[in-house]
């Protein structure tokens, strides 16, 4: 049976793991390469580094970070953060990356997702969607949830699914840092609305709010970062938790 | 010792040279015809679509020389539905090594395809599976599958059950990521560079 996954999210700036709670506030948290493979040994299914590095040289930098990565993870990663090219993601796909992720560039020219579904294949391609909840409806932000826009979420994970979007790495702004669990309503609406995989992300505290997302809110896999940069839940228990619960997963 | 790892163009080879170098094998990857003949191992890896792969290969040459290799070959996800009879991806003749049909999953109940995560690998059978990982979890990627067949040496529920491994002669197969697959993968390359 095919397991739910279990993927912390490692927040990179110049080389180094950061979290940020509510998206400000950051805190240092590692090695990104030693953490990583910190995290493939506890029993992480997945890894997603994410770029918030804003310097010219990022480029550059994330390609020979995605190499390290490569040569030293043995599970699949996803790199993302500010990925707007063809030139980007073909630098991070031959250094090793198993997929990319974008955003805010995928909102702004859809046709990118086109482009890259064509050269690189689907499954290389991540398309992440940050929402929030207002007035009723859940809106699309961009630019690490900054700039709200009057896309709906709905409508927007429908077209980048037919654009040639693999999977959604889906966040509820509301939810995000609050540990208090995920949006589970609104992530079993996407996850149904969709034929291709729904990474959860946003409002882990607790192993119960993974159970929650894979049952309730049909997510196919969970991400989080601080309860496990912290160790405030050990992957190995969480994964022994939900097995007793009767979900699949990886042990 | 030597070992080739087939290199075409496509998407993340170098995932599988990373892989042979943390177990200590010295790997190339080359598209030179005279290195993979000699080669002891010949691993032919994939990701991406079967009819610009096979036209990529024909035009190199790379298809009769795959079909000509003695040594142990390991053909590894797309590597493995090209070493089949048939895709049903965009309708492609492969290179019909192991007379078997590649086809595209069908949902029945709302599944998700691709089918993309861990999966448990069962009914192995020699070759490159050892009995002791029986029920283990190993890392797929795709949307096709090649049935259940007489060349079948592990199955995989999803759906329904289909080959994720396979085996003719001196020709294996698995539809997973063995180099993507912790320490089970590790295991596996292990055992197909130990034939």
């Amino acid at each position: 049976m095919l397991a739910k996954r279990i993927i912390p999210c490692l927040d990179i700036k110049d080389g180094r793991t950061v979290k940020g709670v509510n998206f400000v506030n950051l805190i240092d948290a590692g090695d990104p390469v030693e953490l990583g493979a910190l995290y493939s040994e506890k029993g992480a299914d997945e890894l997603v580094f994410l770029d918030i590095t804003a310097t010219h040289e990022r480029r550059k930098t994330l390609a020979a970070l995605a190499k390290d990565i490569a040569q030293h993870l043995n599970i699949p990663f996803t790199i993302g953060g500010g990925i707007s090219s063809l030139q980007d993601v073909d630098a991070l796909l031959s250094s090793g990356a198993d997929k990319i992720s974008i955003n805010s560039a995928a909102v702004r020219r859809p046709e990118l997702i086109d482009e890259l579904a064509r050269n690189f294949g689907s499954q290389f391609v991540v398309v992440a969607v940050d929402a929030k909840l207002m007035n009723g409806g859940w809106y699309i932000h961009l630019s690490g949830g900054r700039i709200p826009t009057e896309i709906r979420l709905l409508d927007w994970v429908k077209e980048a699914e037919s654009r040639g979007a693999g999977e959604i790495l889906f966040t509820s702004m509301n939810h995000d840092g609050t540990k208090n669990g995920f949006a589970n309503e609104i992530t079993a609406r996407v996850s149904e609305s969709l034929s291709i995989p729904v990474i959860a992300s946003g409002g882990a505290g607790q192993m119960e709010h993974f159970y929650d997302v894979f049952t309730k809110g049909k997510a196919d896999a969970g991400l989080a970062a601080s309860i496990f940069h912290f160790r405030e839940i050990e992957i190995r228990d969480l994964k022994e938790y939900l097995q007793g619960r009767g979900v699949a997963v990886r042990l | 010792m030597s070992t080739a790892i087939i290199d075409y163009n496509a998407g993340n080879v170098q995932s599988v040279l990373f892989a042979l170098e943390r177990l200590g094998v010295d790997a190339v990857l080359t598209g030179d015809h005279d290195i993979i003949r000699s080669a002891d191992k010949v691993i032919f890896p994939g990701v991406g679509e079967a009819n610009t792969t096979m036209a990529y290969l024909r035009e190199r040459g790379l298809d009769e020389l795959i079909r000509s290799l003695t040594q142990p070959v390991l053909g590894i996800c797309l590597g493995m539905q090209l070493l089949c009879e048939h895709s049903e991806e965009n309708d492609t003749p492969c290179l019909g090594i192991i007379p078997q049909k590649v086809v595209r999953f069908r949902p029945e109940k709302g599944e998700k395809v691709p089918h993309m995560g861990w999966n448990s690998i069962r009914n192995l059978e020699n070759g490159v599976f050892t009995p002791n990982l029986e029920g283990d979890y190993v890392y797929f990627v795709h949307s096709y599958y090649a049935e259940v067949g007489p060349y079948t040496t592990a199955t995989t529920d999803y759906i329904l059950p289909f080959s994720s491994g396979l085996q003719k002669d001196n020709f294996y197969a698995t539809q997973f990521h063995p180099e993507k697959s912790g320490k089970v993968g590790a295991a596996i390359l292990k055992n197909f560079i130990a034939l």
